[in-house]
């Protein structure tokens, strides 16, 4: 190295330093400690037992944690194709020169940024069995018996998907960005060729932000998988809602469980890595990326 | 777009856009109602019920209508009297029919179609309910605002909270955005070795799940003695956060080079031409990293949740969860609401103020990434 490039070099390091440090000490020790916590009984209070792959093992026959297996996969089943199509849709009807787009916009917005405890808290009191708005007005229109949602282990699941629904601004506005990014010339020259709204949308529009549509799938495998907050205040009857991150929350916190509980978070890393490589895999396909 | 179509889209985009309200609008009528009246959602709008009672106007809560002529009991020890159908009487006097709740003391004998409002006072003695007739009692639309600071007291360390949610976000702000631009400045706008590999590192570490450093974080904050003290919740802030260095630094590479190799030439250190040539060049990143940040840290439960453990010490997220949990039989809905109101409304705030760079913002972390 000439003493310039050396002089560059610790120019460098010394601006990102904080990083490397923070990468050190709040990511490298914990995820090297997290895999020896995973081999071992640990408790907190006394030192680590190294146990070997027991608390692998142990999760195999774990009637729990398939439940929270269970749970987390059935949840995402239903939330995540919900929340990604009804947000395309709004992104698609908000993209049309619609008046008080800006108004919509907002409105559409807002819940995804209120503290999930406050629109826990909300969603509870809407979706109360007896006295909640919703069975009010289900029963205001003649349906004498509707579901008590989160009194009901086969309802609580659909419940929460309701509640995240609600929060999907967030996807609609990268969905809506995407939009504005379609080429007008593409579509301006399918809609010369005669191509049918439906068939712009399909062969022009979403082929366009495919890219866009892969990104929200993903962010919202990797959201879905580890979805905590909303589920441990909401709380489904008969551990409904128990989800495979609030089961390692349980663990390491209440059961202080903390070897089988790094463990846990371990097989989520593995399967959070599975799904992307499948989703990337699959993606393969449908996904256009402009310039290729 | 056709007149039927634009009409059709502005049709579903109403419905929809009512459907994202109605849980913001049921939570601040619920906040204002008496708690009452939070168990009858047919009222849509909190109001107040008034009738002459001892010779004064009071407030009253209507209760069921008596529909036939009954006798009212009180039970002894019991706080409220109740009904029971026609009663006997023996040697002039009434008696409760058999079956009913002994000892009773007999509170007055109502006829047909009369209401029973109880005054809402919880004297623990009070057992006389008073009797109006339902046709003079006058209702009006009323909105309960004292409910706010009731919920307020309700939720006991509420200014605690809010302080320690406050110092969060402030601590927060100035650590993310100082040591995440200085981070994304090394990425960005100095060449030197070994960059990119480094670079592809804090890249990679945004894949690690929270989960998996979740345990050993919190057995080095128990080792450092910081469990039940803000510390853990803001220290690591200082030290760069991947996503946001990865996000300043696509921004700051669109800066011109020239800016700062005209600023070296004059002899410029690289920390002046960071902090005062390139920072305020990228302002706008920098509001959309201190406002994602801000709110991060104010809706944050999982944190605060695995190292709070004084309930004095506790944020707003966490206060609002010990409100709900901490009831001792029916939850009081009115001042959840109220509370619920309470936390949301700076957020909410901050968006109609920033809501460019929240709009901006979301769009970069999409299209960018």
């Amino acid at each position: 190295m000439t003493p310039g490039e050396r002089r560059r070099t610790w120019a460098g390091l010394a601006f990102v330093s904080p990083w490397l440090v923070g990468f050190a000490v709040f990511t490298l020790y914990p995820v090297c400690a997290s895999i020896y916590y995973s081999f071992c009984d640990y408790d907190v209070l006394s030192p680590p037992v190294w146990v070997g792959t027991l608390n692998y093992s142990d999760m195999a026959t774990d009637n729990v944690f398939w439940l929270s297996v269970y749970n987390t996969l059935v949840f995402n089943l239903i939330a995540l194709p919900l929340s990604l199509v009804s947000a395309l849709a709004l992104a698609l009807l908000l993209n049309q020169p619609v008046r008080f787009q800006g108004v919509f916009r907002a409105i559409y917005y807002l819940p995804s940024l209120v503290p999930a405890v406050a629109g826990a808290m909300v969603w509870l009191w809407i979706l109360n069995g007896r006295h909640g708005i919703l069975n009010q007005a289900l029963m205001a229109v003649g349906i004498s018996r509707p579901p008590l949602w989160l009194d009901d282990p086969d309802w609580a699941k659909p419940s929460l998907a309701l509640v995240s629904l609600w929060g999907c601004g967030n996807t609609v506005v990268i969905y809506l960005a995407a939009l504005q990014g379609v080429p007008r010339s593409l579509l301006e020259a399918a809609m010369i060729d005669g191509a049918s709204a439906w068939r712009r949308l399909v062969h022009v529009t979403l082929p366009a932000i495919s890219p866009v549509i892969y990104f929200n799938l993903l962010i919202g495998i990797i959201g879905g998988l580890q979805v905590f907050t909303t589920a441990i205040i909401m709380g489904g009857a008969e551990r409904s809602t128990l989800f495979y991150a609030i089961y390692i929350y349980y663990n390491a916190f209440e059961y202080r469980h903390m070897g089988y509980a790094s463990a846990m978070a371990w097989i989520l890393c593995l399967l959070i890595m599975a799904l992307t490589w499948l989703a990337s895999r699959a993606s393969r396909g449908f996904v256009h990326y402009q310039g290729d | 777009m056709r007149p039927p179509a634009r009409i059709l889209v502005h049709l579903i985009l109403v419905a929809g856009a009512a459907m994202f309200i109605l849980p913001f609008a049921w939570m601040v009528l619920t906040a204002l109602k008496p708690l009452s009246q939070t168990t009858q959602p047919k009222l849509w709008l909190p109001r107040r019920y008034e009738a002459q009672l001892g010779g004064r106007e009071q407030e009253v809560v209507p209760g069921a209508a008596v529909t036939e002529p009954s006798l009212w009991v009180m039970q002894e020890g019991a706080k409220q009297p109740v009904a029971l159908p026609e009663a006997t009487v023996v040697d002039g006097a009434w008696r409760p029919q058999a079956g009913a709740p002994l000892p009773v003391t007999v509170v007055k004998r109502i006829p047909a179609s009369e209401e029973r409002p109880w005054r809402e006072i919880s004297d623990p003695s009070g057992a006389v309910r008073d009797v109006v007739a339902q046709a003079s009692i006058r209702s009006a639309i009323s909105f309960r605002w004292e409910n706010f600071p009731r919920a307020v007291r309700a939720m006991r360390h509420f200014w605690r909270y809010l302080a320690n949610t406050l110092i969060l976000c402030i601590l927060n702000v100035a650590g993310t955005v100082l040591s995440s631009s200085l981070v994304a400045y090394g990425f960005a706008r100095l060449e030197w070795r070994g960059r990119d590999r480094l670079f592809a590192l804090l890249l990679a570490t945004m894949m690690i799940p929270f989960p998996v450093v979740m345990v050993p974080l919190y057995t080095l904050f128990r080792w450092l003695g910081w469990v039940g003290t803000l510390q853990p919740l803001w220290v690591g802030s200082f030290f760069a956060n991947a996503f946001n260095v990865f996000l300043l630094r696509q921004f700051f590479r669109t800066i011109p080079r020239d800016l700062s190799e005209a600023a070296r030439i004059d002899g410029c250190s690289e920390f002046r031409i960071f902090w005062q040539i390139i920072l305020p060049l990228c302002r706008p990143a920098l509001v959309v990293v201190a406002l994602f940040t801000f709110l991060g840290a104010w809706n944050d439960f999982l944190g605060p949740l695995i190292y709070l453990t004084d309930e004095r010490d506790f944020t707003l997220a966490l206060g609002l969860q010990a409100m709900k949990t901490s009831e001792s039989g029916a939850t009081e809905w009115h001042y959840l609401m109220a509370a619920s109101t309470l936390v949301i409304l700076p957020v909410i705030t901050l968006f109609f103020v920033a809501q460019r760079s929240f709009i901006e913002g979301i769009a970069l972390t999409g299209t960018k990434a």
